[in-house]
Parts: structure tokens; sequence; C-alpha cells
């Protein structure tokens, strides 16, 4: 098998690294093969310096983000946690989001950015609690829940970059 | 140790395996060049010892070009034909810029780059910039005593593809190596950092003269990370001569005024907003080309009231970067302000009172980006004294593809590390179909008709199959100098289908290749039109002075010898006559040889006879030609 992003860093598989020496590991990878050192290169050498810099950078922000890492760490196990043909959710889950969605709206209509910025403080608090669970259930390799946890955390994503994008929208 | 360093002027104090590099600021304003040297970067100044290059090219009567501080002395003279700020065209359409501001006659280029109409031709802003480069990198090859081996080029980060895209051929049309495009805000950070050895989050405030960009860097052991980057690429100091220019003609009542007026009047406006910057009321007064005299008097309280959204204008975007990088200001080390436009205290001011901290000043706003560049530059040529130097930068603005009913399907977010490349899969619509087309975005908003277009792909020589089991694979990357590159395979075949790219505001290749060879073709003729000069001059001279010395010694040949010369001055007579074409004027000088070679006998008999008559010297001057 080929090298996954964890072995990239020098990183044992498992949803709780060590994000320090993630980034630490990142930067040495890069120092070295980043197009920059091979400006006066050959042809082939740059074009290898600019694969792995490619593959560095796309491996380093999976792993730094928790829904992805998670997504990409249950991958390895052969789950394919986002799929467009299966996007079940507890029925609770969906029920909040809605009432996400509806408090978005109430305020885009309202240009209440304050309390869009409120909602993304919210969110935020709720993914952590979610990655300790998500932390949990992988050390104890309940793999189905997992997913569901992974699923929801990148649902949760999608909800604050929308709601970014509001504040944008309002603020321009 | 420095002392020991000191060489003679337009010499290299460095040892001859040092790699002669430079880095541009080639700004909207003022461009600059710097090198390092001894390990230190400094900027390079011209022969009157100004750092300051003005951006201003100006297209004068007899052909030639003019660049920097000449050339803006000129503009309201001349203002159809002095371009300033020609960096706020660069890979722009003319549906994109105010032209109700500006003297120029723009050209409407079928929704391509803009052209502007000078007495030189018409000139795309790509080759106004050129002029401006070609200056600094004679400057830089003076200076430094040999010719560059490539140059770091500064953009703002806010740039998109089509105006790096627009820099990097201009570079290519002045004779310069690019080794890397730098995003400004990044090599203001680099010349910071490395001065200060900071550690921690920054954030670069760079307004310049026409542009607005804000990055949010992570500095940590020589690598410099850029977290977020935002900004206007239409937005800077020249906004704020406008908002006097506006107010001024509001203040005085006056009509419209025409583009002589309009360029004074805006100079007085930037001379007036530098002066607020230590005084409390600046006083504005101009004779018009009516005849009308302009008196007022601007006070601070009025400048911050006329500049205020053009000050709130710089915060969204540094809001939005900040959001994007997950940060709050809490998390900010410190501020570094960059760009002339910097120095104006409502700037300074509202930019601490949002980050709640005062900014950092302690850099020449006008040369850190520069400065940075040049340690870049010196790093990328492979002189290694920065080995532990790295900069990680990002693109800033997504890329998207057009999708069904006019919307933007994002393939590369903004922000995202570079280089980076993102694969894309696409099928067939009809059976049989072996070409697609694509069109490829760059922005934020959902509609195409919201963002820039930046190309339109062809996908040729697919294999026929029914309709939806073509797998093409398009994968799109962005490089480390932010441009975007397109390949595409079907992936059920293995075939890689060809490209034909349309940049939408680019220049084609053989756009550039023509621009390249003119400008090498004119420096050829120019050549050739010089030797063409001097060689009938020559021969002009020759023939008089044959001419004077037969008349005075004509007795001395016979006559068959007097026809040979006769024949042989003819025959340059006639050629000197000719009107120009490509190698007369070596044509010119064999002639002038065989005359020369036909009255070498002559010339030794009147030699003699001058001697024997002890006049010498006095027709001597002829004989020796």
């Amino acid at each position: 098998m080929s090298l996954n992003y964890f072995d990239l860093f020098g990183l044992i598989p498992t949803f709780d690294i060590d994000l320090t020496a993630l980034e630490a590991n990142f930067r040495k990878i890069q120092s070295d093969n980043h197009p920059d050192r091979f400006v006066t290169a050959t042809a082939s050498e740059k074009l290898t310096s600019m694969q792995t810099a490619t593959l560095a950078n796309e491996a380093y922000q999976t792993l730094k983000s928790p829904g992805l890492r998670g997504s990409y760490l249950l991958g390895l196990s052969g789950i394919i946690a986002v799929d467009e043909k299966n996007n079940q959710m507890p029925a609770d889950f969906l029920m909040q989001q809605m009432e996400w969605r509806e408090a978005v709206e109430d305020a885009e209509n309202a240009r209440n950015i304050s309390a869009l910025e409120n909602l993304l403080e919210t969110i935020a608090s709720e993914a952590k609690q979610l990655q300790s669970g998500l932390s949990n259930q992988f050390k104890q390799n309940k793999l189905a829940d997992a997913t569901d946890s992974t699923r929801k955390l990148i649902f949760m994503d999608k909800v604050r970059a929308d709601i970014i994008k509001v504040i944008e929208k309002l603020e321009d | 140790m420095a002392l020991l360093q000191i060489s003679e002027p337009g010499q290299s104090t460095a040892p001859h395996q040092h790699k002669l590099a430079a880095g541009i600021d080639l700004g909207t304003t003022n461009s600059l060049v710097a090198t390092v040297r001894s390990g230190l970067s400094s900027v390079l100044v011209d022969d009157d010892g100004h750092a300051l290059l003005p951006s201003v090219v100006r297209y004068l009567p007899e052909g030639n070009v003019e660049v920097g501080y000449s050339a803006q002395a000129a503009q309201s003279q001349d203002p159809a034909n002095t371009i300033v700020s020609a960096k706020r065209f660069m890979g722009r359409g003319l549906k994109d810029i105010d032209i109700s501001m500006q003297p120029y006659h723009f050209v409407d280029n079928n929704n391509e780059m803009l052209q502007i109409e000078t007495r030189a031709g018409i000139k795309s802003p790509v080759e106004i910039s050129a002029e401006i480069l070609k200056i600094l990198k004679t400057r830089a090859e003076k200076s430094l005593g040999g010719e560059l081996v490539g140059v770091v080029i500064t953009v703002p980060a806010y740039f998109d593809d089509a105006q790096r895209q627009a820099t990097k051929d201009a570079a290519r049309i002045a004779g310069l190596n690019v080794l890397r495009l730098l995003n400004e805000p990044t090599a203001a950070a680099v010349a910071y950092g490395l001065d200060n050895a900071s550690e921690g989050t920054y954030v670069i405030y760079d307004l310049g003269g026409g542009t607005f960009d804000v990055s949010i860097l992570k500095l940590s052991r020589g690598v410099f990370e850029v977290l977020a980057t935002n900004g206007d690429s239409a937005l800077g100091g020249d906004d704020f001569d406008r908002r006097i220019f506006c107010w001024i003609l509001e203040e005085s009542k006056c009509k419209p005024v025409n583009a002589h007026d309009t360029r004074l009047l805006l100079t007085k406006a930037r001379e007036a907003k530098e002066w607020l910057t230590d005084h409390a009321q600046a006083q504005i007064t101009s004779v018009l080309s009516t005849g009308e005299l302009i008196n007022v008097t601007l006070t601070t309280k009025q400048f911050n009231e006329l500049t205020q959204t053009l000050v709130q204008k710089t915060l969204t975007p540094t809001k939005k970067a900040l959001r994007d990088a997950g940060l709050s200001i809490e998390d900010i080390k410190g501020v570094v302000m960059v760009g002339g436009a910097t120095r104006m205290p409502q700037i300074r001011l509202a930019v601490a009172d949002f980050f709640k901290q005062t900014p950092l000043t302690n850099l020449d706003p006008d040369k850190v980006v520069a400065l940075g560049a040049a340690i870049q530059a010196n790093t990328l040529a492979g002189n290694r004294s920065d080995a532990d130097l790295l900069l990680l930068d990002v693109i800033p603005l997504s890329l998207g593809l057009e999708t069904m009913g006019g919307l933007v399907e994002k393939v590369i977010p903004r922000n995202s590390t570079l280089p980076i490349a993102r694969a894309q899969e696409f099928t067939t619509f009809k059976d049989g179909q072996t070409a697609m087309s694509i069109h490829v975005l760059q922005g934020e908003r959902e509609l195409v008709s919201d963002c820039r277009s930046l190309a339109r792909f062809e996908l040729r020589g697919i294999p026929p199959m029914v309709a939806g089991a073509a797998r093409i694979r398009v994968t799109f990357t962005v490089d480390a100098d932010g441009l975007l590159s397109v390949s595409a395979v079907e992936a059920t075949s293995n075939i890689e289908a060809n490209i034909v790219v349309k940049p939408s505001y680019g220049l084609s290749e053989e756009q550039i290749l023509t621009m390249l060879q003119s400008s090498f073709g004119a420096a050829e003729a120019d050549k050739e039109a010089r030797a063409l000069a001097e060689a009938k001059v020559d021969a002009e001279s020759l023939l008089l002075a044959i001419k004077a010395a037969l008349d005075k010694d004509g007795d001395l040949l016979n006559a068959e010898e007097k026809a040979e010369i006769s024949a042989k001055m003819d025959a340059l007579e006639a050629n000197i006559h000719e009107p120009y074409r490509a190698g007369l004027a070596d044509e010119i000088h064999a002639t002038t040889e065989l005359l020369n070679n036909a009255t070498e006998a002559f010339a030794a008999k009147r030699m003699d006879k001058s001697v024997s008559l002890a006049l010498a010297g006095q027709d001597l001057s002829t004989l020796e030609i």
C-alpha cells in the first residue's frame, strides 16, 4: 500500500495526533521539498518537488481539520464517511441543523452580524464536544459511531462556512 | 567587517560564485529594485541618488520613452501620452475601471485586456510596465556590475491569475528571468521578520498607491506561513487623492475640467494629502488653463471625513482574513504597516483602534517590500545565505468552474496553501462527443457573471463513446507563483486530451512574441539606422576630401587613374542617396573602402609633391583619410 498521510508526517494513524508534531513535520517536509528550493534545478527535480509539496499541503490540511482527519482515518479502514448517496443523520441532529439554518436566515434578514457571530461560537463549542466524543469512539474502535460523529462534524463545518459567507455578504 | 568590503563603485563585493539576483517592487505609484550584498538587503539608487522610480511612462514625440521623475514632471503637459498607475490596468478590461477620471485614449479590446492609444502607437499595460522594468534592470546591472541571473517581482497578494500573468509577461518583454512572483505583504514580512527575529502571528496591512492587501502570517524559525490573505485590488492612496480632487471641484464650484487640469489638480491633491500627514491644514492653490483661480483650504478634520469610507473599506477585508485564519485580534502579536499610504494618520489610528495595539512602523513603508523581495531572490538564486528561509503562501481567490445555469462550482478554495492541485471529473453529454468546453473562473461569488473569467478551455480528442461513459479527469494546478495550469486525461482510455487555452484577459503567446520581436526589432532597427547614418557621414566626408584633392592636384593623375577614381566616387555617391534598407550601411562601408583603395596611389603622389614643395601639413589631413 502506498504511503498514507500519517506516514508522510511520521505519525501513528490515530485520531488524537500531536498537532505540534504535525506542524513541525509539515514545515520540515516543505523546507526540503518546496519548489522554492528547486528554482535552478532540472525539470524532473522541479516536477518531483512540485508533487511532493502539493501532497504535503493536501495531507496537512486534511489532518489538521478534525472532521477531515476522522473521515480520512475511517477511509483507511475502508469506510466512506461522506457519501453523496448516503447522508443519513439521526433525527435530533437534523432538527438542530434546521434550527441553525433558520437562525441564519433570521439573522440575515435582520442584517444582524453579531447574532451570526454568536451562532458561529455556539457551533464551534458543539463541534469541540463532538470531537472529544469522536476521540473516544476511535479509541474504543466503535467505528459506526465514529462515522456518525465525523459526518456531523463535516456538516457543522459546512454550516459554519455558510454562515461566514452570509456575514461577508452583509459586510460588503 | 563592513569596512573591508567596500568596493569600487559599480563593482560587486561578492565572491565570484555569487549569483546576481534582485528583488523588484513594481508599484502603482513608485517602483524599486533591491539586492542582497554582503548579507544585507539594500535598495539600489539611480545616478541622482533616488531609490524610488515613479511608475510613470511617457512616450515622447521623437519616439523615445521616458520613465520616472522626468515623465512625472511632464504629466500635466502631456497627459494622454504619460501613463501613470499602469498597474491598475494590468490584466483588466475596459469595463473593470472607472475611465471618467483617466486622461487616456483607451482602446476597447473586445473585452480583453484594455489598451491605451499613445503617440507611439497602441500600448498594452504589459508593455508600459515592461518599460519600468527595463529601467530597473539596467539600474541593477549597472550597480552590480553584471547580468542578473533572475529576479523576484512582487505583486499584490490579492492579484488574480490574469494580473499575475500580465506581470510575468511584462518581465519577459523586459528581458528578465522571473525566479518567483512574490506577494507584497509576504515580502514585507520577510524584511520585517528577519530584521526583528520575530516569532508569532503577524498581520501585514499594506495600503499602496492603487492596491490594498492584508495578510496574516505565522512566523516560526524562518518559515513564513501565510494563514490567510484578503484585500481589494482597486483601492489605494490614489483614491484618497481623488476624494480631495472631487472636493476641490465642489468647493470651488468648478465645472468639469479638461485632462490637463485634472492631472494638475490630482497632483495638488496628492501634495495636500502628504502635507496633512504632519500639518493641521493644507492650502491648495492653482490656476487652471481656463484662467480660473483655485484657492481652498483643507483641514485634517475635513480630510478624515472625506476619506472615512475608504478607511473603513480596508477593515472589511481585514475581518475576512482574520475569520479565514480562524483567529481573533487577541491572537495577533503585531501589525506591520506597509505602503506609502499608511503614513496617513487616520489610517494608523483606524488600524490601532481595530487591533487594539499600536501598529509597527519602524521600517520605511516604501522600501520594505523591495527589501524582502531581494532577500527571497537571493535565496532562490541559490546563494543560500538564508537557507532556513521558506515562504508558504496561499491562493488569494477561489478557483471554480462554470456549471449548468451560470453557477460557479469551487474547485480550489481561497487561502489554500500553494502549490496545490485538484482534480475534477467530467463526462460527456452526447453519444460520440469528442470535445467539451470548460470555463474557469476566479472569485468568491456564486454566479458566473459576478466572478472573473480566467480562461475557456476546449478539451479535444476525447475518444468517442456513449454519453456519460467517458471519464475526463481535469487537473487544476496552481504553482508557487499563484499561476494556474490545466491538464486533462480521459480515465478509461488514458488518452490525454488537448487543451486550447484562451486567456480571458491575458495576452496570448503570439501577442507576447510579437511584443518581444517588436521590442527587439525596434532595437535592431535603431542600431541599423545609426550605423547607416554614420556610414553616410564617413562616405560624404571622404568624397568631399577627394573632390578637394582632385581640384588641387588632379594634374598628378593620368586619364586612366582619373576615370577609375571617378567611377568609384559615382558608385559611392549613388549608394549614399539610396533610401533606407537593411544591409545598406555595410554596403556603403564596402564602397567607401574600394574608393579608399583606389586613391592610395594618388595620396602617395600628393604626399611626395607636398614634401618636395615643403608644404608639409597643409593638406595632410585630407590625405590621411
